[in-house]
């Protein structure tokens, strides 16, 4: 007697989907104008744990489309210029797609130095932008405040790639 | 003929390719994004696409911040509860204090009265303004800005000021029917005039996304101290003069920086001054009223006031009508025949010649001419001004 074999099927849905519309609660979470002991919350950019692990996940069209959609959400959800994270996320995700191949199946310390290279990219590149936009450059002291916090997220992104790379040759 | 039925049916493009495709779409249109974004200007931009996202997420925000509200308004009434006695201390002594400056304030205020009465200074009416909740908080390094309670329905506008109990906190930069958008003092887009108290000396304040905004283009020895008070200047317009901002402090890339006052506390509740420009501080009736309307409504003369006009009017017709007179007659008079130069003709073009100019020589006519006889000696002394003491003959 054959067995009733349920199949899971892991759809763009699970991994780009329900990951974005995580970081988009988050992000409004986070942005309570809420103070303990002198001290805000922390506000990390949740969207480049998606632009590093997703690349490194599969390539697809949408999961582009979808970092674009995050990014619009975030300057005009934050009050910045239009189209700066947008462009930070998906130089993030075109870089990290360029050199997926070689960085398949690397060791986890491995993925977390190239996570802290794509997050300096994104915040060099905002950096770049805002300065020249606006003729003043932002304190490189308030950067890091924003890219501290941002950097720890790496397990999150860790996770993601762990629980959705399946190792598919067909994508390699 | 359905497509995979063509020629391209064997044609598999790899997914990387594709998704490669959208990224780069993607980029070239978030940088036509930026590039037709007018941030930090009082421009338009995407105005109305903001606009329309802060009335969708404003309720979200508003939802979210009430049990933060409601907790933080529990806490401090739990403390108050626990430290009524030491607070009831505080304040006695405070009040003790405080006595001694509003009798101070009181006469400065008297003084003040009369000397703008005096000097017919012409002080700024009230402003007014509407109070609201910061609903949503955005402290990037790229983006500080606030999501506000209060719209064009209250009457907030693009440029009003916005302060919390302690001073000034930024201005709104976009408004919904509802929300409103504000910007902080320390975004990077802030610019904000300002002077210091102390030595009126003027500066520009720069946001830089830290929590101390930076000041500009100060000038002159000793025209900061630490500790300063720095306040709203009002140059330009944007902001009236006078509102607190915080004290002057040295950073630690050796800038001056302004710690805020309104950094003392979580600013949650702020109050909107429904200020435009300096436009708004005239009374745009008298503004706009006929020259010498007001003379319509003044009493006529009497008799020996009208005698008086009409004598001095008479008396000005009079001088004038001989002004002109002799005006006309000096004009009648032929002017004097010209004096022929019999000497230096021989010798003018030479010294043209000499000095390289192409001016002929009939255009200087003083070369010949016999000068006049000078004065007696009585009649220049007479006249001549009293010369400086020390001064050389």
């Amino acid at each position: 007697m054959r067995r009733a074999i349920t199949v899971r099927v892991v759809g763009p849905l699970q991994w780009i989907v329900y990951p974005a519309l995580s970081a988009i609660a988050v992000t409004v979470l986070l942005a309570i104008p809420f103070r303990l002991f002198g001290l805000n919350l922390p506000e990390p950019v949740f969207p480049i744990v998606l632009a590093f692990a997703w690349p490194l996940i599969r390539p697809s069209m949408l999961a582009p489309a979808v970092l674009f959609g995050l990014g619009l959400f975030l300057d005009l959800f934050w009050g910045g210029a239009l189209g700066l994270w947008p462009l930070s996320l998906l130089a993030v995700y075109g870089a990290i797609l360029l050199a997926s191949n070689f960085l398949a199946g690397q060791a986890t310390i491995v993925l977390f130095a190239l996570y802290v290279a794509s997050t300096g990219f994104a915040f060099f590149l905002a950096y770049m932008i805002t300065t020249l936009s606006l003729g003043n450059a932002p304190s490189i002291l308030a950067v890091l405040g924003q890219v501290v916090p941002t950097l720890l997220l790496f397990p999150l992104a860790d996770w993601l790639i762990q629980r959705f790379d399946d190792a598919d040759v067909r994508f390699r | 003929m359905a497509f995979r039925d063509g020629p391209f049916e064997n044609i598999k493009v790899p997914l990387a390719w594709t998704a490669a495709v959208v990224v780069v779409v993607g980029i070239v249109g978030a940088a036509m994004l930026l590039l037709g974004d007018s941030r930090g200007s009082q421009g338009e931009g995407y105005a109305p696409a903001r606009a329309g996202f802060e009335t969708g997420a404003a309720p979200v925000g508003g939802v979210l911040s009430a049990p933060v509200r409601w907790t933080g308004n529990a806490v401090d009434y739990v403390k108050g509860y626990f430290f009524a006695v030491s607070e009831n201390r505080r304040l006695r002594a405070e009040i003790v204090e405080l006595n001694a400056w509003r009798d101070e304030a009181l006469a400065l205020k008297n003084i003040n009265g009369r000397y703008e009465q005096m000097l017919g200074v012409k002080t700024e009416p009230p402003i007014p303004m509407v109070t609201g909740l910061a609903i949503t908080d955005a402290r990037g390094p790229f983006a500080r800005s606030r999501l506000l309670n209060i719209g064009a329905a209250k009457g907030a506008r693009v440029g009003n000021p916005v302060l919390s109990e302690h001073g000034l906190v930024g201005r709104i930069m976009g408004v919904s029917a509802g929300n409103s958008r504000m910007l902080l003092l320390t975004d990077v887009a802030s610019r904000t005039p300002v002077l210091v108290e102390r030595t009126d000396a003027r500066a520009m304040l720069t946001g830089d996304g830290s929590g101390s905004p930076r000041l500009d283009y100060v000038r002159g020895q000793g025209a900061v101290q630490e500790g300063d008070r720095i306040m709203t200047s009002g140059d330009g317009g944007g902001f009236p003069r006078g509102l607190p901002i915080g004290v002057a402090a040295k950073g630690v890339d050796g800038t001056w920086r302004v710690k805020l006052f309104s950094d003392r506390t979580a600013i949650d509740y702020v109050r909107v001054l429904l200020f435009q420009d300096f436009s708004q501080l005239a009374d745009q009736n008298a503004l706009n009223a006929p020259p010498l309307a007001s003379l319509a409504a003044a009493p006529p003369p009497t008799p020996a006031q009208a005698a008086a006009i009409q004598d001095v009017a008479t008396r000005r017709a009079a001088a004038a009508a001989a002004t002109a007179e002799r005006v006309r007659a000096a004009n009648a008079v032929p002017p004097p025949a010209p004096v022929p130069a019999p000497v230096a003709t021989a010798t003018a073009p030479a010294r043209t010649q000499a000095t390289g100019t192409s001016r002929p020589a009939a255009a200087r006519p003083t070369t010949a001419q016999p000068r006049p006889a000078a004065p007696p000696p009585a009649a220049a002394t007479a006249d001549a001004e009293p010369a400086p003491a020390g001064a050389v003959e």
